[in-house]
C-alpha cells in the first residue's frame, strides 16, 4: 500500500523491451475505454494518460492509497496483460520524483533518442486530451503547463537538442543547411531499399513535395514510389536526369559506382548556379568520389553521416547534467508550489 | 577647417552633453560590446541571442546618430570630409541596412559579424587621429546634388559592407559542408542557397546605388569636367568591377566560393580606395567655421 498524492506508473523502453511494449500498446479504442474507466475510479481525483511507442505512463493525484494500484490493475485488465508480469517493468514514482520524471520527459532526456522533441508535442496532445474530458485538476494542469515552460527553458538554454543523431535525418539536416526548405527541393532516391525509403521518409516529414525512385528492379521502383506517393524514373535514365534534381540519395546495391564524375559535371553545366547535394548510403559505394571536387557539388557517404549523427549524440550527452541542473531548480520551486494542495495520509486536503 | 575634437555649436541640449566623438566612441564601444558578447557565446557553443544583438546594434546606431548628426551641423551639411567621417559613414550605412533589412536575413551571426564589422570601422577611424585632423565645412557649397551623390556613393559602400559580410558567411558555410564539420556554430549559419541569394540582391542593390550616385555625380562634372579627379575614377572603377561581377554571377561565370571571395576583395578594394577618394578633395568652398565649446 502506498500513500496517496501524486503519482505516475507505467512501463517504458528503459526496463520493457518492445515484445513487452507491444503487448502494453494502448490502441485508440482500449486507450478512451480505458480512460472511461479510470474516470469511475474512486479515490482518483485527477488523472491524465501518456501513450507512445516507448512509453505508457499514468499520471495522477490519487485521494485514497489504493487509487494507484487500482489505475494498475484496470489497465492490466484491459490490455489482458499478468499484473504480476506488469509488475516486472512497472515504473512507479511519487512526489516529487514525478515532478522530475516529468519534466525530463519533456525535455527528451528520458528518450531513447536522447534530446528529441517529438515527446514534447505527444506530451501536450496527452494532456489536451486529459483537460478536454476533464480529468485534471489544479495539480495535474499547474504541473503539466510548468513542465512545459521548463522543457523550453531547458531547450533554448542547452544544446540537449541540436544535431540529428539518426543517420537519415541527419542527411536532411545536411539538405537543410544547402538549400534553406525542402518545399522546392526535388529529390530523387536511387535504390528501393530499407534505408533509402527511411531517408526518403524523413526528407517527407521535413516539407519534400518532389520525390523520384529510381531501382535497378523497376517494380520495386514501382512499388516503393507507390507508397511514398512519388513517382519513378527507369534506372537507365539516371544519369541523363542528373540536372533535374537536387538532392540524390543513392542506396543501392549494385557492385560498382551508379554516378559517374563526368555525368555529374555535365549535368552541373546545365544548372551551374543551384547545388547538387549527393547522399551516398551505398555499400559499395554508388557515386563517384571525384563529384566532390565539381564546384556547388556536395556528397556525403554514410561513414559522413554516421560520424556527424555520432558526434551529435555525444554532443547532447554532454549536456544531460547542465539539463538536470536546470531542471532540479524548476522542480524545487514546482514542488513548493504543489506540495500544499496534494491529498495527504493524514487527511489534509483529502476527500 | 575646424580643429579636431572640437565640439560644434548645436541647439539641441542632449547633443551638448557631449562631443561628436565622444558620441561616436559610445556607438563604436556598444558595437564592440555585441562582437565580445557574440564571441563569448559562439566560444561556449551557443547562438549569440538575436535579441541582445539587434538591442546593442540598435542603440548604438542611435549614439552613432547623434554624433554624426553634430558633426554633420558643424560641418554644415552630409559629414563626409575626411577619412575618418568616410569610414563612420560606411559603418553607419552598413548598420542602418542591418537595422532594417539584414535582421530579415534571420542569421544571428549576420549581426554578430556586422558587430563586428562596424566596430573594427569606427575603432580604426577614431584610433587614428590624423584622419581626423581637418574637418572640412560646407564641402558641398550650395550643391545639395553633389552631397547627394557623394552620401548615396557611400551609403553603396555599406551594401557592400554588408555583402562582404554575406560572402564570409557563405564561405564559412561551404567550408563546413565541405569540411564535414556542420555542428557547434557552423549551425548557426545559414543555408547555402540562401546566402547566395541574399549575396545578388545586395550586389544588384549596391551595384544600382553607386550607378545612380555616379549619374547624380555626373551632371554637375560633365559641366566642369576640370573636377573630374581620381577620385571620381576611383569609385567609376569600384563600380565597375562591381557591374562586372554581377554581370558574370547573372552568366554563371562567377559562382559559390569564387563569387563570394570576388565580392570580399572588391570590398577591401572599395575600403582602400576612400583614402584616395578623399585626398582628391578639392579645398572646402567656404570659409571656416569654429564653434565655441559647450559640453556640459
Amino acid at each position: 500500500m502506498s500513500a496517496p498524492g501524486i503519482f505516475v506508473i507505467g512501463a517504458n523502453h528503459h526496463r520493457a523491451p518492445i515484445e513487452v511494449r507491444e503487448k502494453l500498446s494502448l490502441g485508440a479504442e482500449n486507450e478512451a475505454a480505458l480512460q472511461a474507466e479510470l474516470a469511475g475510479l474512486p479515490g482518483l481525483r485527477e488523472f491524465a494518460v501518456l501513450s507512445t511507442c516507448n512509453r505508457i505512463e499514468f499520471y495522477g493525484v490519487a485521494a485514497d492509497a489504493e487509487a494507484a494500484a487500482k489505475v494498475e490493475a484496470a489497465f492490466c485488465n484491459r490490455q489482458h496483460f499478468d499484473a504480476a508480469e506488469f509488475g516486472k517493468f512497472r515504473m512507479d514514482l511519487r512526489g516529487r520524483e514525478v515532478l522530475q520524471h516529468l519534466v525530463e520527459v519533456a525535455v527528451g532526456l528520458d528518450s531513447q533518442m536522447l534530446g528529441e522533441t517529438e515527446i514534447f508535442g505527444q506530451l501536450k496532445e496527452a494532456y489536451a486530451a486529459a483537460q478536454a474530458r476533464k480529468s485534471t485538476g489544479p495539480v495535474l494542469n499547474r504541473v503539466f503547463q510548468k513542465a512545459f515552460q521548463a522543457a523550453k527553458h531547458v531547450r533554448s538554454s542547452t544544446a540537449i537538442t541540436v544535431g540529428q543523431v539518426s543517420v537519415a535525418n541527419v542527411a536532411v539536416e545536411l539538405a537543410l543547411n544547402i538549400f534553406g526548405t525542402l518545399a522546392e527541393a526535388r529529390i530523387l532516391l536511387l535504390g528501393a531499399g530499407d534505408i533509402g525509403e527511411k531517408t526518403a521518409k524523413a526528407f517527407q516529414s521535413r516539407g519534400a513535395a518532389s520525390l523520384t525512385v529510381s531501382s535497378r528492379h523497376i517494380e520495386r521502383a514501382a512499388e516503393l514510389a507507390a507508397q511514398l506517393g512519388a513517382s519513378a524514373l527507369p534506372f537507365d535514365q539516371r544519369e541523363a536526369r542528373i540536372a533535374d534534381f537536387d538532392v540524390i540519395v543513392c542506396s543501392t546495391a549494385a557492385p560498382n559506382t551508379v554516378v559517374s564524375t563526368v555525368a555529374t559535371a555535365m549535368a552541373m553545366r546545365k544548372r551551374p548556379a543551384r547545388p547538387l547535394f549527393y547522399i551516398d548510403l551505398a555499400l559499395p559505394r554508388d557515386v563517384e568520389t571525384g563529384v566532390a571536387e565539381i564546384q556547388n557539388v556536395f556528397l556525403y557517404n554514410l561513414d559522413d553521416l554516421a560520424k556527424i549523427a555520432e558526434e551529435n549524440r555525444a554532443a547532447r550527452e554532454a549536456e544531460i547534467a547542465k539539463c538536470r541542473a536546470l531542471l532540479s531548480e524548476r522542480v524545487d520551486g514546482l514542488w513548493r508550489q504543489v506540495e500544499h494542495q496534494l491529498p495527504s495520509s493524514a487527511g489534509r486536503n483529502g476527500t | 577647417m575646424l580643429a579636431s575634437g572640437a565640439p560644434s555649436h548645436i541647439n539641441g541640449e542632449m547633443l551638448a552633453i557631449f562631443t561628436d566623438r565622444e558620441w561616436l566612441w559610445g556607438a563604436a564601444a556598444l558595437y564592440l560590446a555585441g562582437f565580445l558578447l557574440g564571441t563569448v557565446s559562439l566560444l561556449r557553443g551557443g547562438r549569440p541571442s538575436n535579441i541582445v544583438m539587434y538591442s546593442l546594434i540598435a542603440v548604438g546606431f542611435v549614439i552613432q546618430n547623434l554624433g554624426l548628426a553634430e558633426r554633420g551641423r558643424a560641418v554644415g551639411g552630409c559629414p563626409l570630409g575626411n577619412n575618418f567621417e568616410l569610414f563612420q559613414f560606411t559603418a553607419w550605412s552598413a548598420i542602418t541596412l542591418y537595422l532594417f533589412v539584414g535582421v530579415t536575413f534571420r542569421s544571428s551571426l549576420l549581426g554578430y559579424f556586422t558587430a563586428c564589422l562596424t566596430a573594427a570601422l569606427t575603432f580604426l577611424s577614431l584610433s587614428l587621429p590624423a584622419w581626423d585632423s581637418t574637418r572640412r565645412v560646407h564641402i558641398f557649397g550650395q550643391n545639395p546634388w553633389i552631397e547627394f551623390h557623394a552620401a548615396l556613393a557611400l551609403f553603396s559602400y555599406g551594401v557592400f559592407a554588408l555583402l562582404a559580410l554575406t560572402s564570409v558567411l557563405f564561405i564559412l558555410r561551404i567550408y563546413s559542408l565541405q569540411s564535414k564539420r556542420i555542428g557547434g556554430w557552423f549551425s548557426f549559419l545559414p543555408s547555402v542557397l540562401d546566402l547566395d541569394h541574399i549575396g545578388v540582391r545586395l550586389l544588384w542593390a549596391g551595384v544600382v546605388l553607386l550607378g545612380a550616385s555616379l549619374a547624380v555625380g555626373s551632371v554637375y562634372w560633365l559641366r566642369d569636367p576640370a573636377k573630374v579627379g581620381i577620385g571620381m575614377l576611383t569609385t567609376a572603377w569600384v563600380w565597375v568591377a562591381y557591374a562586372v561581377a554581377l554581370a558574370m554571377r547573372i552568366r554563371g561565370r562567377l559562382l559559390a566560393k569564387r563569387f563570394a571571395w570576388t565580392c570580399l576583395v572588391l570590398f577591401a578594394v572599395a575600403l582602400l580606395s576612400l583614402p584616395l577618394v578623399d585626398a582628391s578633395r578639392h579645398p572646402a568652398p567656404a570659409a571656416e567655421v569654429r564653434f565655441p565649446r559647450n559640453n556640459a
